[in-house]
């Protein structure tokens, strides 16, 4: 169990989730398109004017890539569990806290920064001024990094119960609360053009917490899932 | 150190014996307390001289807010010692706890909306108070909703113990966010209790319906701990010879 087969492993690990879903495009656009649909929703649901959607813009970005990102935990364990690859992880003999962290963070290289590039799309589709568009950037980076790590403990915890879905849902979103406020107030600031290095900094810090403690928990609830 | 105590809680009919003694020694002292309280606190307590007689609802309003987080921190360390020392008995302290926790924030969140009627002029106010109280509503439920998911009993306890813990440990980061997150959008409601200049025969009733509603707590929690043991253990030999 030495160190350089442990980030052997987990580069493995990384590499064969990246592998599967280029051979599987739909499971990493399905989101994305979400994403889209559900933002596209609110200016024909409240108002075309710009003005009035720029206002509800940061609410209605976190609230969507919250929504997506959630979407895609489906397929983040359950089918591994189901063909056996959790197991192999589990009597590999690696750390299993650094191989599902190594998952996690392919599951972000394929949700969570996929949404992050889109965001200026979507943001300019809801009169979001280009200069915001950088710190809104950084914003979604270190918060979606946040909603793949609680979104991994939902989907180890889920696994042991009959089906996921809203109960996976229920577990993550009130725990995502810290991440969709000071996201939405970091969108907010850029919007209006001042500094956002205050919720930049809790987001990162919430990120630095997530990434310490997040691995442990999803490993722990990942090894009762599959007993 | 002598720990045979400590491993005595892991034995299930000590633990339901031992819950069956000390429920009465929570259960009096509740009864007076809460029934003293309310005499003081309806009666003897002088009305507010800017709310009147609204600011009697703290009362119910107060103890039930305080123990909706309390019970939280109870489930998650039971839930935590059942993990860590793989003992049943904890789970089912956990397990036994999650019902009360939620409709104690039920109705510290009911009783600050009949509060908030007249005082605010409108039943829901987005008051960080009240907003992390809802969020700890779907905690409990989350909670509640994982262990009824799961089949299987002992996984159902250890999944939804590694979930208390997530919560526990993201509770005041979510009580802190939502803080901040309104003190920007509106001015911070002025609340009475925050005053540290309540007089002694409005507070005296005060602490004692927290002491009464934290042993009413206890009360009910052992007798649902006994409940919940006889639930898990119906085909033990030991409960026939309790029981008759």
């Amino acid at each position: 169990m030495s160190a350089p087969g442990m980030v052997r492993a987990a580069a493995w690990v990384v590499q064969r989730d990246l592998r599967l879903a280029t051979r599987r495009p739909a499971q990493v656009l399905q989101p994305l398109a979400f994403f889209a649909v559900v933002t596209l929703l609110f200016p024909l649901g409240y108002t075309p004017e710009l003005a009035k959607l720029r206002a509800i813009a940061p609410g209605v970005l976190w609230v969507a890539a919250l929504l997506a990102s959630m979407l895609a935990l489906e397929s983040l364990f359950r089918e591994d569990a189901e063909d056996g690859t959790l197991e192999q992880f589990v009597v590999s003999g690696q750390p299993l806290t650094i191989l599902l962290l190594a998952k996690t963070a392919t599951h972000w290289l394929l949700t969570g920064l996929p949404l992050t590039l889109m965001a200026p799309l979507v943001g300019g589709a809801l009169g979001v001024p280009f200069a915001a568009l950088g710190g809104i950037l950084s914003a979604l980076v270190l918060g979606t990094i946040s909603l793949s790590l609680i979104g991994a403990v939902g989907a180890g915890l889920t696994l042991a119960s009959r089906r996921g879905g809203v109960l996976l849902s229920l577990l993550t979103l009130p725990l995502a609360v810290p991440v969709l406020i000071f996201g939405a107030r970091a969108t907010e600031l850029a919007i209006a053009g001042d500094s956002l290095t205050g919720p930049l900094y809790l987001l990162g810090a919430v990120a630095v917490l997530g990434i310490t403690l997040a691995p442990l928990a999803a490993a722990a609830a990942v090894r009762i899932g599959l007993e | 150190m002598d720990w045979t105590w400590f491993h005595k809680f892991g034995s299930p009919p000590h633990v339901y014996r031992l819950a069956g003694v000390l429920t009465p020694w929570f259960a009096w002292p509740a009864a007076l307390l809460i029934l003293g309280a309310l005499y003081g606190g309806l009666v003897l307590a002088p009305p507010d001289y800017q709310q009147g007689d609204g600011f009697r609802i703290i009362y119910v309003h107060a103890p039930s807010a305080w123990l909706a987080v309390m019970i939280y921190a109870v489930m998650a360390t039971a839930a935590g010692v059942g993990l860590i020392w793989r003992m049943k008995v904890a789970h089912a302290v956990a397990a036994s706890c999650a019902g009360v926790g939620a409709w104690f924030t039920v109705v510290s969140l009911l009783t600050g909306m009949l509060w908030g009627k007249p005082m605010w002029g409108t039943y829901w106010v987005w008051d960080p108070r009240l907003t992390a109280q809802l969020i700890l509503l779907f905690l409990y439920l989350g909670f509640m909703g994982l262990r009824a998911s799961i089949d299987d009993l002992s996984r159902a306890d250890r999944a939804s113990a590694v979930l208390a813990l997530v919560g526990v440990v993201n509770l005041p980061i979510i009580r802190y966010s939502v803080e901040w997150w309104n003190s920007i959008h509106q001015a911070p409601s002025v609340m009475k209790m925050d005053r540290p200049s309540m007089p002694f025969d409005m507070l005296a009733p005060l602490l004692a319906m927290l002491l009464g509603f934290t042993l009413y707590f206890g009360a009910v929690l052992l007798i649902r701990l006994r409940a919940e043991i006889l639930r898990r253990e119906r085909n033990a030999s030991w409960i026939r010879e309790e029981l008759t």
